[in-house]
C-alpha cells in the first residue's frame, strides 16, 4: 500500500464526480453522487484497514513541493484518520437524505456536496499549513450556496451569518499563520507542531487561531450562526454541518492550538473553561424552550461541543481522548438526529414540535431509532455518547473540579431537553390527523438509519476500536503539553489499595 | 549612450506612435466604416508592442543599459511587466468594444486610435525615470481617457463622466505638478536618480511637502482613498469597454508609476511616505468596502471594488521592499484578470432588447436563465472577495505575506479584517444571482469575443491559475528586482 496516493485519490473521486454532476440531469446526478460517495467510503475502509496502529505517527504521506515554500503535503495520523472515516461514512447518508427532498437544481446541489466532501477530507489530511487553510476556507463557498439556495424561509440571513462569521475568524488565523511560517521557516505542520514559539507571542497567535476555531466549533458566545444555519439548511446540509464541519474547530484545536502553543493554551485554559461552562448551561437551557426541532438539536450541538473543548483543555490523556470520542459520537448522533427530523419533515414539511405527537402509534420503527439516538445524545451507557462524555468530564475533573461540576449538569439538562422533545414528538396523543397518517420508515430511510444505529452501538460497546488508532497521537500530544499543564485543584492522590480480606468481606455483605 | 541605443529601447513606443498616427489617417479617409479594420490593426499594433517588450522581461533587463535618453526613460523588466498588462488590457477593451457600441451606432473610427494613444501614454508612465517623462506620459494617457469617457456623446451619463474625469483629473495633475515643482526646487534635479541622490543627506521640509503633494496627485490617479470620489461616477457613466480600460490599463499604469516614484525617487526616504501609503491603503480598503454596500448599480459596485483592491495593492507598497513590490505586481495581474472578467460579464448582461442591465436587483435568479454567466460572475465575485481556492486569494495572500515578513503585522491584521466587510457585498451579488427568485430580465445573446474573454479570465482565476504560479513568481521577482536595481 505504501506509495499509493490513496489520500489524493479520496480527494479526487468526489471532485471529479462534482464536476460531472454539474452537467448531468437530476436522476443521473443522484446516482453519480451516491456512487462517488460509496466509492470514497470503500476507500476509507481500505485506508483504515491499512492504517498501521502503533506504527509511524504520520502515515500515507504524500509530498510535492510546489511554489514559494507552498507544498502539496498530505498525511494522516490516528486523529485525522478517525475524522476522515466519519466524513466518508456520513456522506452517502447525506446523499440518501436528499434523494427525494431536493427537487430543484439537483446537479448543482450534488456537486456542492461532493465539493464539501473533498474539502473536508483535505482539511483533515493537509500537512501544509497553507494547504490546510485553503481547504478550511474554501468550504465556505459550497456551504454558503447550499444554505442559501436550498435552505428554508430565512435562508439568506442564515447564509450571510455563516459566511461572514467564519470568514472573520479565519482571516485573523491566516495572519497568524503567515507570521508562524515567517518565524519557523517552514509550512510543514509536523515541524510546526514541534516548534517552540516564544511564549509571549504564543498568546497572540493562540488568540488568532482561537478566533477562527471558536467560531467554527462553535463556542458560546459566537455560536449564534449555528442555529440560524441549521434551521435553514436542508437535512443533508445539517447532517454534514453538525457531523463533520463542526469537527473542524475541534480538529484545529487538537492539531494547531494545543501542540503549537502549549503555554498560551495553558494561559487561556480558564477562559475556555469559562466559555464552555457558560455554553453547557446556557445553550442547554435555550434548547429546553425551543419549539423548533432542528433548533433544539442545534443548541444541543453547541452544548456537546462545549464538552469537547472542556476535554481538550484538560491537558491530560483522558480529556483529549474523551473529546475526540465526543466529536466522533456527536458526528454520528447529531447527524442521525437531524436525519430523524428530516424524515418526518419530508412527510409533514414542518419542524414545529407541537404539530407532531403520538408518532409511536403510527411510526413504531421510526420511534425505536429516534429513541436510540436520543439516548445516545443524552449519553446513556452502551451508546457512543457515554464513553466520550465520561472521559472528557473525568479529564477535566483532574484539573478543575468546578468546571467538571458545572459541565456535568449538561448531561442532566441534556436528558431533560432530549426526553422532553421525544415525549412531545413520539409519545402522547395523536393530535393532528395529518401527523397521525404518516407512514413508517421506507427502505431508503432504513438504509440510512441502520448503519448509524450500528455505529452508535459499536462505539458505545467497544470504544477500543476508535481509541486504538489515536492512542499514540494523544500520548504524544499529552507529552508535548506536559510542560505547561496547569496545576489541578482537586489534588488527586492515588488511593491506598485496600487489604484483600476487607474487600472480600464487603463482597460477602451483598 | 547614443541615440540609436535609445531609439532601440523605445521600439514599442515607436510602434504604437506610428501605428496610431497611421490609423488616424486611415480613420480620416476611411470614416466610421473603417472602424472595424482600424480596431483589428490597433490590436495587432498592441500585440506587436507586447512582443517587443517581452524580451526585456524574460531576460530580466535591468541597470544602466536599459536607460534611454540620458536617464529620462527606462525599458527594464519592471516596465515590460507592467506594459504587457497594459497592452493586454487595451487590446481587450478594443476587442469587446464593437458589440457594445454597435447598438448605439457609435462605433467610431477614433475609438481604437484613442485607446492606442492611451496605452502609449500609460506605457510611458511605467517607464518614466524623470519627472518630465512622467508628466508627458500621464497627460498623454489622461487626455485620451477624458475623450474616451465621454465617447457616447448622446448619453448624458457618459458626457457627465467625461466632464467629471476631466475636471478632477486636471486638479490631480495640478497637485502633482505642484508637488513635482517643490521636489525639483528642493532636490535640484528632475531625474529620479538625481532626486534620490540629493536626499541621501536627509529630507528638508520643502521636499517633504513635495513628496506629500506628489503622492496626493498619484493617489488621485490610482483612485486611492481619500482621493477616490470621482471613481464611481466615472466608472458608471463611461461606456463599459472604456471603464474596462480605466479599471485595468490606466490603473496598472498609475500604480506602476507610483511604484517607480516611491522606490526610485524617494526610495531612501521610505519612512517619509510609508505612513501616507499605510493610511491610503487602509482607508481605501474600508471606504471601498463600505461604499459598495448600498450600491445597486454593478458598475458602481465594481468601482468601489477597484478602490478596495487598490487598498490591498498599496499594502505591498507600504512594505517598501522587493518582496512587497513583487506581491503588488502579482496582485495586479490577478486584479486585471478579475476586472476584465467582471466587466465583460457586465457587458453580457443584456435584456430582450439588447439594453444593458446594470442594476443588481434586475439580475435576480440569473443562475436559472444563464447558468454559465452566473457561474462566471460568482467565481469573479468570490475571487474578488479573496476566498480560496480562487486565484484572487493568492494575490491577497502574497501581499499580506509580504506585510507580515516586513514586520507590519498590525497592518496585515487590520487589512485582512476589513476584507471581511468587502466580502459582504460580493456575497450580495452572488445572493441575487443564485438565491433570489428569477426576474427573467437577462435574455440577450452574447458576442463570441465576450464569451471567449470571459472564459479565459475565468480559467485564469480558477484554481487552474495556480499552475502558473512558478512562472509568475519568477516574472514578478525579476520585475521587482529591476525596480530596485537602481538603488
Amino acid at each position: 500500500m505504501s506509495g499509493f496516493p490513496i489520500l489524493s485519490l479520496m480527494l479526487l473521486v468526489p471532485l471529479a464526480a462534482a464536476l460531472a454532476c454539474l452537467y448531468l440531469d437530476a436522476k443521473s446526478a443522484r446516482t453519480v453522487a451516491l456512487l462517488a460517495t460509496l466509492a470514497n467510503l470503500a476507500l476509507g475502509v481500505v485506508l483504515w484497514l491499512n492504517f498501521d496502529v502503533g506504527g509511524a505517527q504520520w502515515q500515507f504521506q504524500e509530498r510535492h513541493e510546489l511554489f514559494s515554500g507552498f507544498s502539496y503535503a498530505l498525511g494522516i495520523d490516528g486523529i485525522a484518520l478517525l475524522l476522515i472515516e466519519l466524513s466518508v461514512f456520513l456522506m452517502p447518508i447525506c446523499i440518501g437524505a436528499s434523494w427525494n427532498s431536493i427537487e430543484k437544481r439537483v446537479g448543482e446541489y450534488m456537486a456542492a456536496f461532493l465539493l464539501v466532501e473533498t474539502l473536508m477530507i483535505g482539511v483533515f489530511a493537509a500537512q501544509d499549513i497553507f494547504l490546510f487553510y485553503m481547504f478550511f476556507e474554501a468550504g465556505l463557498i459550497p456551504m454558503y450556496l447550499i444554505i442559501g439556495i436550498w435552505g428554508g424561509a430565512d435562508r439568506i440571513y442564515a447564509s450571510y451569518k455563516f459566511f461572514l462569521y467564519t470568514l472573520l475568524g479565519s482571516v485573523l488565523m491566516l495572519v497568524a499563520m503567515l507570521w508562524m511560517v515567517h518565524t519557523a521557516g517552514t509550512t510543514y505542520v509536523p515541524t510546526l507542531m514541534a516548534y517552540d514559539f516564544d511564549p509571549q507571542v504564543q498568546t497572540w497567535l493562540w488568540l488568532a487561531f482561537f478566533a477562527s476555531f471558536a467560531v467554527k466549533m462553535p463556542m458560546w458566545p459566537v455560536h449564534t450562526w449555528l442555529p440560524a444555519a441549521h434551521v435553514q439548511a436542508p437535512t443533508a446540509g445539517s447532517v454534514i454541518l453538525a457531523g463533520v464541519l463542526l469537527k473542524m474547530g475541534g480538529y484545529g484545536f487538537i492539531r494547531f492550538s494545543l501542540p503549537m502553543f502549549p503555554e498560551a493554551s495553558a494561559y487561556f485554559a480558564p477562559l475556555v473553561w469559562g466559555l464552555s461552562m457558560a455554553a453547557v448551561v446556557i445553550t442547554s437551557l435555550i434548547a429546553l424552550v425551543q419549539d423548533d426541532m432542528k433548533k433544539l438539536i442545534a443548541y444541543s450541538s453547541v452544548a456537546h461541543m462545549a464538552i469537547v473543548t472542556i476535554g481538550l483543555f484538560a491537558f491530560n490523556v483522558q480529556g483529549l481522548e474523551g473529546s475526540m470520542l465526543v466529536m466522533l459520537s456527536h458526528g454520528l448522533v447529531s447527524g442521525a438526529l437531524f436525519l430523524c427530523v428530516g424524515i418526518i419533515y419530508d412527510r409533514l414539511h414542518t419542524r414545529e414540535i407541537a404539530r407532531y405527537g403520538g408518532l409511536a402509534i403510527n411510526m413504531p420503527r421510526y420511534a425505536l431509532f429516534f429513541l436510540l439516538f436520543t439516548m445516545a445524545s443524552i449519553g446513556l451507557p452502551g451508546t457512543s455518547g457515554f464513553v466520550g462524555e465520561f472521559l472528557s468530564l473525568g479529564g477535566i475533573y483532574q484539573v478543575s473540579s468546578w468546571a467538571a461540576l458545572i459541565c456535568t449538569t449538561g448531561i442532566i439538562l441534556g436528558a431533560a431537553y432530549m426526553l422532553y422533545l421525544y415525549r412531545r414528538v413520539v409519545f402522547g396523543d395523536q393530535k393532528n390527523a395529518d401527523a397521525a397518517a404518516m407512514a413508517d420508515l421506507d427502505l431508503r430511510e432504513y438504509l440510512m438509519v441502520i448503519p448509524l444505529g450500528l455505529a452508535v452501538l459499536w462505539m458505545g460497546v467497544y470504544p477500543e476500536s476508535f481509541i486504538a488508532p489515536m492512542r499514540a497521537d494523544i500520548a504524544a500530544l499529552d507529552a508535548r503539553l506536559a510542560r505547561a499543564k496547569p496545576q489541578g485543584d482537586p489534588k488527586l492522590v492515588m488511593g491506598k489499595e485496600k487489604p484483600a480480606h476487607e474487600e472480600a468481606a464487603h463482597e460477602g455483605a451483598h | 549612450m547614443d541615440w540609436s541605443q535609445s531609439l532601440r529601447l523605445i521600439a514599442p513606443e515607436e510602434t504604437l506612435s506610428v501605428a496610431s498616427l497611421v490609423l488616424l489617417l486611415v480613420a480620416a479617409w476611411g470614416g466610421d466604416k473603417a472602424a472595424r479594420l482600424i480596431s483589428i490593426l490597433a490590436v495587432a499594433a498592441l500585440v506587436a508592442a507586447g512582443v517587443l517588450v517581452a524580451p526585456a522581461l524574460c531576460g530580466g533587463a535591468m541597470g544602466a543599459e536599459t536607460s534611454a535618453f540620458f536617464g529620462q526613460f527606462r525599458a527594464d523588466a519592471f516596465a515590460s511587466y507592467a506594459k504587457i498588462l497594459i497592452y493586454l488590457s487595451a487590446a481587450v477593451s478594443l476587442v469587446i468594444a464593437p458589440a457594445f457600441f454597435d447598438r448605439f451606432k457609435a462605433m467610431r473610427a477614433e475609438y481604437p486610435v484613442l485607446v492606442l494613444l492611451a496605452a502609449l501614454g500609460t506605457g510611458m508612465m511605467v517607464s518614466a525615470t524623470d519627472l518630465l517623462t512622467l508628466y508627458i506620459g500621464l497627460e498623454m494617457n489622461s487626455l485620451a481617457a477624458y475623450v474616451l469617457a465621454a465617447f457616447l456623446r448622446t448619453d448624458g451619463r457618459s458626457a457627465e463622466a467625461g466632464l467629471k474625469y476631466f475636471v478632477l483629473g486636471a486638479l490631480a495633475s495640478g497637485i502633482l505638478l505642484f508637488g513635482m515643482s517643490l521636489t525639483y526646487g528642493f532636490a535640484g534635479a528632475t531625474s529620479f536618480a538625481g532626486i534620490s541622490a540629493s536626499m541621501t543627506q536627509g529630507l528638508s521640509n520643502g521636499a517633504l511637502f513635495g513628496i506629500v503633494f506628489v503622492f496626493a496627485g498619484l493617489a488621485f490617479k490610482i483612485s486611492a482613498a481619500p482621493f477616490h470620489m470621482w471613481t464611481p461616477d466615472v466608472y458608471e457613466g463611461a461606456p463599459t469597454p472604456v471603464t474596462t480600460l480605466f479599471a485595468t490599463a490606466a490603473k496598472v499604469g498609475a500604480l506602476g508609476l507610483t511604484m517607480r516614484v516611491a522606490f526610485e525617487a524617494f526610495g531612501d526616504q521610505s519612512a517619509a511616505w510609508q505612513q501616507i501609503v499605510v493610511f491610503a491603503a487602509l482607508a481605501s480598503i474600508v471606504i471601498g468596502a463600505l461604499g459598495a454596500i448600498r450600491q445597486d448599480n454593478i458598475k458602481r459596485l465594481m468601482a468601489y471594488s477597484s478602490i478596495n483592491n487598490v487598498g490591498f495593492i498599496l499594502i505591498g507598497l507600504a512594505v517598501a521592499n522587493p518582496e512587497g513590490a513583487a506581491a503588488m505586481l502579482y496582485y495586479m495581474a490577478i486584479y486585471v484578470a478579475m476586472t476584465v472578467g467582471g466587466f465583460v460579464a457586465i457587458l453580457m448582461l443584456k435584456d430582450e432588447n439588447g439594453e444593458p442591465v446594470e442594476e443588481i436587483s434586475r439580475m435576480a435568479g440569473l443562475s436559472r436563465t444563464r447558468p454559465g454567466l452566473a457561474l462566471a460572475l460568482a467565481m469573479i465575485m468570490f475571487s474578488l472577495a479573496g476566498i480560496p481556492p480562487l486565484f484572487g486569494f493568492w494575490g491577497k495572500f502574497l501581499v499580506f505575506k509580504a506585510a507580515v515578513d516586513g514586520g507590519m503585522v498590525a497592518l496585515a491584521a487590520i487589512g485582512f479584517a476589513a476584507s471581511v466587510i468587502g466580502a459582504f457585498y460580493y456575497l450580495k451579488v452572488v445572493k441575487v444571482i443564485y438565491f433570489d427568485e428569477a426576474a427573467d430580465v437577462v435574455k440577450g445573446e452574447s458576442d463570441f469575443w465576450h464569451k471567449l474573454i470571459l472564459v479565459l479570465s475565468c480559467v485564469f482565476i480558477s484554481p487552474l491559475g495556480y499552475l502558473l504560479t512558478p512562472w509568475f513568481d519568477g516574472l514578478t521577482r525579476t520585475a521587482a528586482a529591476a525596480l530596485f536595481s537602481g538603488l
